[in-house]
């Protein structure tokens, strides 16, 4: 393990080591398979501002914003799920709208404002969300959690800005914070465990609004 | 992934003379189909040019009294634009029904038009897809195949494609801009844009090597009553089983697009004058020359009275 990287050994160094470890167990000696004429790996500089700073990183082009956030800042609050675009969990805000950062790459966001979990609030002084949250219990096991809570801030700023959702019954007009647009808004986000109730009334909390139905 | 290299465009015709120059290339906007397409290697571009950069973001009124949509506008902002919600409803409805929150404040108006099918062949590559692999047979029309086409399919392919967005603008008669490498522009009809599948199912529109979309121009406004049914496995967050766009006058007549019954937005213009007659007559000639399979027949009844539904709400 990289001891730069400013973790003392930790239960995710451990584990990352691990898995390392099996990988390399993992490969038959001498099994140099002929591959195929490929672009050989090309790196790019880079640079997000990330949580207001502005970070210059160098990556492989493959790498996506959540693989950046994660692996190459150490941004770990961002969560990997499917890695496909269907759960979630990686919902960043980047440029003030919500994202998949599992589905864009690093290289596309030269620039770019990204607010993470760690970026809206702290464990001393929490977002108004985060605080919903854990008032209401907008959780259980607490991984799509940190992309629940990005995905609901941004949620209401959408309302807000007047954008339209499936749920809207008039397509012509402002749209309201009800519970059936919350629900809607909020189809991107999957909660294995179950806790859609208590987000939503997490996010009624902050927006001031109650629960219908 | 396999490795690529990466380079940003600075304009349109610069965008499509480096796709044409470059072996393997491929643009790059939104993402979230290619990089997903990508991590499966069922694309595997050596060269990504990201278009994101040029100036195809905006939303302007044509000299005609129609709307010019930059092939850069996000789903997010072309459904939530003022003038799309009053006068193209069932674009804004279309949007709206589709992807995520996420995923629309992404996606494109060029990237949804291009976006491959979601048959569950095509994305395993341990199965034969002829789409994937040409040549390679179709898993699909012997094997799980509930969701997929009805409607204009071959003995190749029976895929659906999967945009909401593209079947409003097939009911709106909306047209694609494109430039090429030599800057040389052309405007095709949204029903001319994608093909059936026939032989070659991996070939999907009419675009050249290297054309790349600038916009989608609507003409103008042609006011009734505008719906977007969908109806899916699950209220939200799901493709469709079947879905209907109308657009429909105050004396009954108007026009139906649908979607998830073929490998482009479908629509039958003659189908249309039977509208006023009911959703029974209209469906039938809609269907006429269906060709189901065991799992997906129900989509012939479904598509009937999704339109009755439509047909109902345009009356209230």
């Amino acid at each position: 393990m990289n001891s730069n990287d400013g973790f003392p050994v930790s239960r995710r160094g451990v584990i990352a080591g691990g898995v390392a470890t099996a990988t390399l167990t993992g490969t038959p000696v001498g099994a140099q398979v002929a591959a195929p004429q490929q672009t050989p790996p090309t790196t790019m500089p880079v640079t997000l501002k990330v949580n207001g700073r502005n970070t210059l990183i160098e990556v492989d082009t493959r790498t996506t914003l959540l693989d950046a956030l994660r692996e190459t800042m150490k941004l770990t609050g961002t969560k990997k799920g499917c890695d496909h675009g269907q759960c979630g969990a990686c919902t960043v805000i980047v440029e003030g709208r919500r994202i998949n950062s599992c589905l864009t790459l690093a290289v596309m966001h030269e620039g770019d404002s990204i607010t993470t979990i760690e970026g809206l609030g702290t464990p001393e002084k929490l977002h108004a969300m985060q605080a919903a949250f854990v008032k209401h219990d907008g959780y259980q096991c607490g991984y799509c959690t940190p992309g629940q809570i990005c995905s609901a801030v941004a949620t209401l700023n959408e309302i807000k800005e007047g954008i339209p959702s499936h749920a809207t019954g008039d397509i012509a007009a402002k749209p309201k914070v009800t519970t059936a647009e919350l629900r809607e808004r909020m189809s991107g986000n999957i909660c294995r465990c179950g806790a859609y109730s208590n987000i939503i009334d997490a996010i009624h909390d902050v927006a001031g609004t109650e629960r219908m139905a | 992934m396999k490795a690529f290299t990466f380079e940003r465009a600075k304009t349109a015709s610069a965008a499509a003379a480096a796709a044409v120059r470059t072996p393997g290339a491929k643009f790059i906007a939104g993402g979230t189909n290619l990089l997903d397409l990508m991590k499966l290697q069922i694309e595997t571009p050596q060269h990504l040019i990201d278009v994101n950069g040029l100036d195809l973001d905006t939303i302007a009124p044509t000299s005609d009294g129609g709307l010019r949509i930059g092939a850069l506008v996000r789903n997010t902002d072309l459904a939530a634009d003022a003038r799309v919600r009053k006068d193209y409803g069932v674009l804004s409805r279309a949007l709206v029904s589709g992807a995520s929150g996420q995923l629309r404040n992404k996606a494109t108006t060029a990237g949804n038009l291009l976006q491959r099918t979601r048959c569950a062949y095509f994305y395993d590559t341990t199965k034969p897809c002829n789409k994937r692999q040409p040549g390679s047979g179709c898993a699909a029309i012997g094997g799980f195949n509930r969701n997929l086409a009805v409607m204009g399919t071959s003995d190749a392919c029976i895929a659906t494609h999967p945009s909401d967005m593209a079947v409003a603008m097939r009911v709106l008669d909306a047209t694609v801009e494109t430039v090429n490498s030599a800057g040389q522009t052309r405007a095709i009809p949204i029903a001319d844009f994608h093909r059936l599948p026939g032989t070659t199912p991996h070939i999907e529109t009419g675009l050249a090597p290297g054309e790349l979309i600038t916009a989608v121009t609507l003409p103008k406004p042609i006011g009734g009553t505008h719906i977007y049914q969908k109806v899916r496995d699950r209220a939200s967050y799901a493709f469709a089983l079947v879905s209907v766009a109308a657009v429909v006058q105050p004396d009954g007549r108007g026009r139906l697009a649908f979607g998830g019954l073929a490998h482009k937005p479908w629509r039958v213009e003659a189908a249309e004058a039977q509208m006023p007659k009911g959703a029974k007559a209209t469906a039938a000639a809609v269907l006429a020359g269906a060709r189901t399979t065991s799992q997906n027949a129900f989509k012939l009844p479904l598509i009937e009275r999704t339109i009755h539904a439509v047909l109902e709400e345009a009356k209230a």
